[in-house]
């Protein structure tokens, strides 16, 4: 059954395989290779990092991440919800105050407020999760220890016929190393 | 900054050699801290068995250590977030070194807080009766009380700021993850990294979702002391019922908050060997400038409410403030005045900034003051309201003592942990600082 999980997942996921792996020393190499590999019509590239570099993202140039929009709906849902709840509570069971009014704004908005911020946090934490698929299940996909320090990965999906002219192009412009991985 | 001498294996190798295996002072401390926490817990048990009778409640003081304890907590809380959030949006560069120490204190500061509301209510098994849900009598909460507004706070305070913290370790666990030999760590990292592997898309969405809970945490800084300083505002209560709460409880939450930021931090970077990341010239310094802001602030406010006191011309009011100056409790007011506004500016030297004794007392000093300015706030106020026959005095009992170190016991308790189980310097974000490796021009 996990294994069946594992392979639906690995279909979606870049990094299951097969490609080349290729590993960098120098930042400035691994630009240069990413410039190269996009100019040859590679489009499934993978890069790994220890952090982000401007010159790579550049490179890449993704779109604008879609955590934002989880953001403005958890804000806006919290908001709302802060509202009908103290609201609907108030009117629920009637029991007027200090001579306030029975459902009374002002001291609601501090609700309001918490929630908003409570529920944005959780819907970005939601959208971290889902847009940058956490957590990673399985151990079948492309990765080295060496990423999380000094090294830079770049990982090219391609298959193993046509892997030798990658290969050779990635040692050119100054991987350290390259491989093949099979993938699941 | 000594950054320049910096790489990125030399930033691993220092931070990972923090999580090695702790000698026997670690445990000797560990052991000390335990047994306060021990005691304060048996103070607690003896307090639910006897009643709120052993902490010495009595009319008219009703509100006493255990509401001090709630507020010094959340106010020390406060600079975490700050210096991870308000400092991340802005940029500043001081902050790298130092923002995950302080976050952490965040965390368990907010969770020490916590337990006072509880510790507070006497039949603590009721506690669920602060939350609005569904019941037999269809009663809810009153949201019109800023008790309400205050669970609803620091509730969420302690949510946002746990998962700010949770989410700015994952790239580093997965460093730890990645050099862990020990199998115990080795699965605690894997299962806490969440598999990541710094890909240039977990890296796209991390890095926005990460500014979107800086953005969301800012807020949260102002409002949630604000919202605790309207416990006591929104009463009639002389000494309380004043608009300038909220900003001069804010003020004195960062004040105590960087106070004790620095009182972690000087023995931390000492035990670990991190005076290359924690300068005195540069980071310390900072916060030590912020300390002098905040005290400044801080003592206006007291200037200000000793004046609108007597500029009111409302006898009770007049009363109230020269009760606290003067009153049975003179010298818990003279303390305060003396740690938070005398002994700061010391800091305004050059020097004694730039001397770690000085700036480990001095901010030893500030924690007393901060914890004293909540105590003179809350008990003092209570005492002398507005019917001299129904003025009273305080003894502060032998179990509010007790929880009251069990409480310290406990922050620390979860520090020690915490600098033993999980980086207590950013590596990722003092990786940033370095020039990465290049061809051109080399590293």
């Amino acid at each position: 059954m996990l294994k069946f999980i594992r392979n639906i997942l690995a279909r979606f996921d870049k990094t299951s395989g097969p490609g080349v792996l290729a590993v960098f020393y120098y930042v400035d190499a691994a630009a240069e290779a990413i410039q190269g590999l996009k100019q040859q019509g590679y489009k499934d590239l993978t890069v790994f990092s220890a952090v982000p570099h401007h010159s790579i993202e550049e490179i890449l140039d993704h779109r604008a991440s879609p955590v934002r929009y989880f953001t403005l709906f958890g804000g806006i849902l919290g908001c709302l919800s802060g509202y009908a709840f103290t609201v609907w509570t108030s009117l629920d069971w009637e029991l007027p105050l200090a001579g306030k009014p029975v459902v009374s704004i002002p001291p609601y908005t501090v609700i309001m407020f918490e929630l908003t911020i409570l529920f944005g946090a959780l819907f970005t934490l939601l959208g971290l999760v889902l847009t940058a698929r956490l957590p990673h299940l399985g151990s079948h996909r492309v990765y080295d220890p060496r990423f999380s320090g000094d090294r830079v990965g770049v990982f090219v999906r391609c298959e193993k016929g046509k892997s030798v002219r990658l290969e050779e192009f990635l040692k050119q412009v100054g991987a350290e190393e390259v491989r093949f991985e099979g993938g699941v | 900054m000594a950054e320049e001498s910096l790489t990125y294996q030399r930033i691993d190798q220092d931070v990972l050699k923090t999580l090695e295996r702790p000698g026997k002072k670690y445990f000797i401390l560990l052991g000390g801290v335990l047994a306060v926490f021990l005691v304060g817990l048996a103070a607690f048990i003896n307090q639910v068995r006897m009643g709120l009778g052993m902490a010495g409640y009595t009319h008219p003081v009703m509100w006493a250590v255990y509401i001090t304890d709630f507020v010094f907590w959340v106010g020390i809380a406060h600079c975490g977030t700050l210096i991870s959030a308000i400092l991340f949006l802005f940029r500043a560069r001081f902050r790298r070194a130092v923002y995950r120490t302080s976050e952490a204190m965040t965390v368990f500061a907010v969770m020490t807080a916590g337990l006072f509301p509880l510790i507070h209510l006497g039949r603590i098994w009721n506690f669920y009766w602060l939350f609005p849900y569904p019941n037999q009598r269809q009663l809810w909460v009153n949201f019109k009380s800023p008790l309400i507004w205050d669970v609803f706070a620091v509730s969420t305070y302690f949510t946002v700021s746990a998962t700010f913290f949770i989410v700015g370790l994952i790239p580093d666990i997965a460093v730890a993850r990645d050099h862990a030999k020990n199998r115990f760590r080795k699965t605690l990292y894997t299962i806490l990294s969440l598999g990541w592997r710094g890909t240039d898309q977990e890296w796209r969405h991390y890095y926005k979702a990460y500014l979107f809970f800086a953005a969301l945490a800012t807020p949260l800084v102002l409002s949630v002391h604000s919202v605790v300083s309207w416990d006591f505002a929104v009463s009639i209560v002389p000494g309380w019922h004043t608009t300038i709460f909220a900003p001069y409880f804010v003020a004195g939450a960062i004040f105590s908050g960087v106070g004790m930021v620095i009182t972690l931090l000087i023995p931390l970077r000492k035990a670990f060997h991190l005076e290359k990341y924690i300068t005195v010239e540069y980071h310390l310094d900072r916060l030590a400038k912020l300390v002098l802001l905040t005290s400044g602030i801080v003592t206006y406010a007291y200037g200000c409410e000793f004046f609108l006191s007597w500029y009111s011309g409302n006898p009770i009011e007049k009363e109230a403030f020269f009760n606290r100056a003067f009153g049975d409790f003179w010298w818990a007011t003279w303390i305060m005045i003396t740690c938070n506004c005398f002994i700061p500016p010391l800091l305004f030297i050059k020097k004694v900034r730039h001397n770690i004794k000085a700036l480990f007392i001095i901010s030893i000093f500030v924690n007393i003051g901060m914890w004293f300015e909540r105590f003179v706030i809350i008990v003092i106020s209570l005492s002398h309201e507005y019917i001299p026959y129904a003025w009273g005095s305080y003894k502060i009992s032998p179990t509010e003592i007790a929880i009251t170190a069990g409480s310290f016991a406990w922050f620390f308790l979860w520090f020690l942990l915490f600098v033993k189980l999980l980086p207590s310097v950013s590596m990722t974000e003092m990786k940033e600082l370095v020039k990465p490796p290049k061809r051109m021009g080399q590293s």
